[in-house]
């Protein structure tokens, strides 16, 4: 083996720091914000925190647990993440199927399929879409977060691309045996799309509780705020100023340290099943790659 | 031979059927609300009764002064981010691409995806923690003997942020789909440019970069459709009547004069607009990429 030159490993000194640089970048900035949630109330106002907790406490949270408002955002956001997730893959697994089949199968295939995409790429816009959750009484109602976005038309022409790749054989010997349509999809082809399903589950999950817009518009009633759209309402005075002196007395008026506790436990069921994610999303790009 | 029965074509179109009422809902019937776009829309009166004005608020749209402004910050916003989106994902991935080390590219790998899982409501606060009036940028500027700045405040700066802190979010999933092409490229091709003596640097133009321009054409193609996208969510989360200026951008816009302002005609002219600007786009960019690498989008 031919040893390195020293022209190489310089460029291997330069390429490890910038990729620190960057992964410190990434970090640091959250670091900081789960150090304040940890610090004393009169360090953080002052802006003494960095990397690390100063007077390592717990208050913040401690006043956290009696926050009612927070507590109940918090499981109407959990509401929506099952509610929403399921309504996504029931859809997603329902769609996939029918669509999978080429057109001599299933004769309204392709115009099922233009539709979905016409949907895909045109919207009528936030202003139309309101009306029509308003006019049908949804506003202030956890489905106003999840039925607007019941059909997550990506997701489906993944899983399509993905049940394309069934072998037929497998259909074909069911249905000689006198298998539904119905017991084909759920008796063997949802077993073997597991992982697929899990992959798009979850990210239906981290968009459901990720999403802040749809509460803010739809919800009338603050104490109706999904997590997020609560979390968003923190700093919401930044978007009000109307003069800079007032941008450098904001921060006085808050209380940073609870607000910090609030921000870092928001993102919690994020980081429980981003693991999972990590795990899957590489292959979940894969069976996304294009082909039709 | 297939057996075509009736039957069967029935269980098709039921378990289409949940999610074809959804899509007519929530996708369909509000593409006839677009119908307000060449109204003077009344909410009282509804679509049926209210005044046609043909293209009215199309004209009015050119008329203003805001409607420039806000097409710019648009257009500024969003090429910053697809310019930025796209070189910092691909240096990111060739560099990650050079280290050996499992455990260690698997730990850069963790933290750097890391924000695009993030909520905007959550990066919006680390943002404004971060660029506050006495926060860690400006205690950094006064170390190096600066004068701190207001930056969310300032139209000088505005911008700036959200391009970079979009690419901070995104730039490290962005990178995946990178990784995953490089991985695709034929390892022989380096070991005999080795043997005859290629430099690391000579490899990355001659054989990496080609490697993967197919992945770069078809992810700017993409892109094309987003150029008057410019993030509704983060824009939203971070922006204030100061820097309006430089960070009004089209849905920001539709939301205020729209959805606050009750002009609802006039704002979802400008919506529609903007859908049919971007379907256009889009499609120019499918038959783009058809023809480039021989891929389609949809």
């Amino acid at each position: 083996m031919k040893s390195k030159t020293f022209g190489s490993r310089f460029a291997d000194i330069c390429i490890w720091m910038v990729l620190l640089l960057l992964t410190a970048l990434c970090f640091l900035p959250l670091l900081n914000m789960v150090s304040i949630s940890f610090s004393d109330k009169s360090a953080a106002q002052a802006n003494l925190v960095g990397l690390l907790p100063v007077h390592f406490n717990t208050n913040a949270y401690q006043l956290l647990l009696k926050d009612t408002q927070f507590w109940r955002s918090f499981l109407i956001s959990i509401e929506r993440v099952a509610i929403g997730t399921a309504i996504n893959l029931m859809i997603t697994v329902l769609m996939a199927f029918p669509l999978s089949k080429n057109k001599n199968d299933f004769r309204a295939r392709n115009i099922y399929m233009n539709l979905m995409i016409f949907a895909m790429l045109f919207s009528g816009g936030m202003i139309p879409i309101f009306m029509v959750v308003k006019n049908l009484g949804l506003i202030d109602s956890i489905w106003a977060l999840v039925l607007p976005g019941a059909v997550p038309i990506f997701n489906v022409i993944l899983l399509m691309n993905f049940f394309k790749s069934v072998p037929e054989a497998l259909e074909e010997a069911a249905i000689i045996d006198g298998a539904s349509k119905m017991r084909v999809l759920f008796g063997i082809f949802l077993p073997i799309s597991l992982p697929a399903l899990a992959t798009i589950g979850l990210f239906s999950m981290v968009g459901h509780w990720n999403d802040y817009f749809s509460g803010l518009l739809y919800m009338n009633s603050s104490s109706n705020y999904p997590l997020q759209t609560y979390i968003q309402q923190l700093s919401v005075d930044i978007t009000k100023i109307t003069d800079p002196s007032q941008l450098k007395s904001l921060a006085s008026v808050s209380n940073k340290t609870l607000n910090a506790a609030k921000i870092v436990v928001s993102i919690i069921p994020v980081l429980l099943v981003y693991p999972f994610l990590q795990r899957y999303f590489v292959s979940g790009l894969v069976i996304g790659s294009v082909k039709e | 031979m297939k057996r075509k029965n009736k039957a069967g074509q029935l269980e098709y179109h039921l378990m289409m059927s949940p999610g074809i009422i959804f899509l007519i809902v929530f996708s369909f019937v509000p593409m006839f609300g677009i119908l307000m776009a060449f109204q003077d829309y009344v909410p009282a009166k509804g679509i049926f009764g209210s005044a046609w004005v043909g293209l009215d608020n199309f004209k009015y749209m050119l008329e203003i002064p805001d409607s420039m402004k806000i097409l710019r910050n648009t257009v500024v916003i969003a090429l910053g981010k697809i310019i930025f989106g796209t070189i910092v994902p691909i240096i990111f991935a060739l560099l990650l691409n050079e280290i050996r080390l499992k455990w260690a590219k698997k730990s850069i790998q963790t933290i750097v995806y890391l924000p695009n899982f993030l909520s905007w409501a959550v990066v919006a606060a680390v943002v404004i923690n971060i660029f506050d009036y006495h926060g860690p940028v400006n205690q950094f500027l006064q170390f190096m003997g600066k004068d701190p700045t207001l930056f969310l405040a300032s139209n000088n700066w505005f911008r700036q942020i959200i391009i970079g802190t979009d690419v901070w979010k995104g730039f490290g999933y962005g990178a995946i789909v990178y990784l995953a092409a490089l991985t695709g490229i034929d390892p022989g091709l380096y070991e005999a440019s080795s043997i005859d003596g290629a430099s690391r640097f000579k490899q990355l133009i001659h054989i990496t970069l080609p490697g993967i321009l197919p992945t770069i054409m078809l992810i700017s193609a993409l892109n094309l459709g987003n150029i008057l996208n410019a993030g509704f969510d983060q824009i939203f989360a971070l922006y204030n009547p100061i820097v309006y200026e430089t960070g009004d951008v089209i849905d920001t816009y539709v939301y205020r004069v729209g959805l606050l302002g009750q002009q609802y005609s006039f704002a979802t002219a400008v919506g529609l607009l903007k859908s049919v600007v971007s379907l256009t786009l889009l499609l120019s960019a499918n038959q783009l990429s058809i023809k480039l690498v021989k891929m389609r989008i949809f």
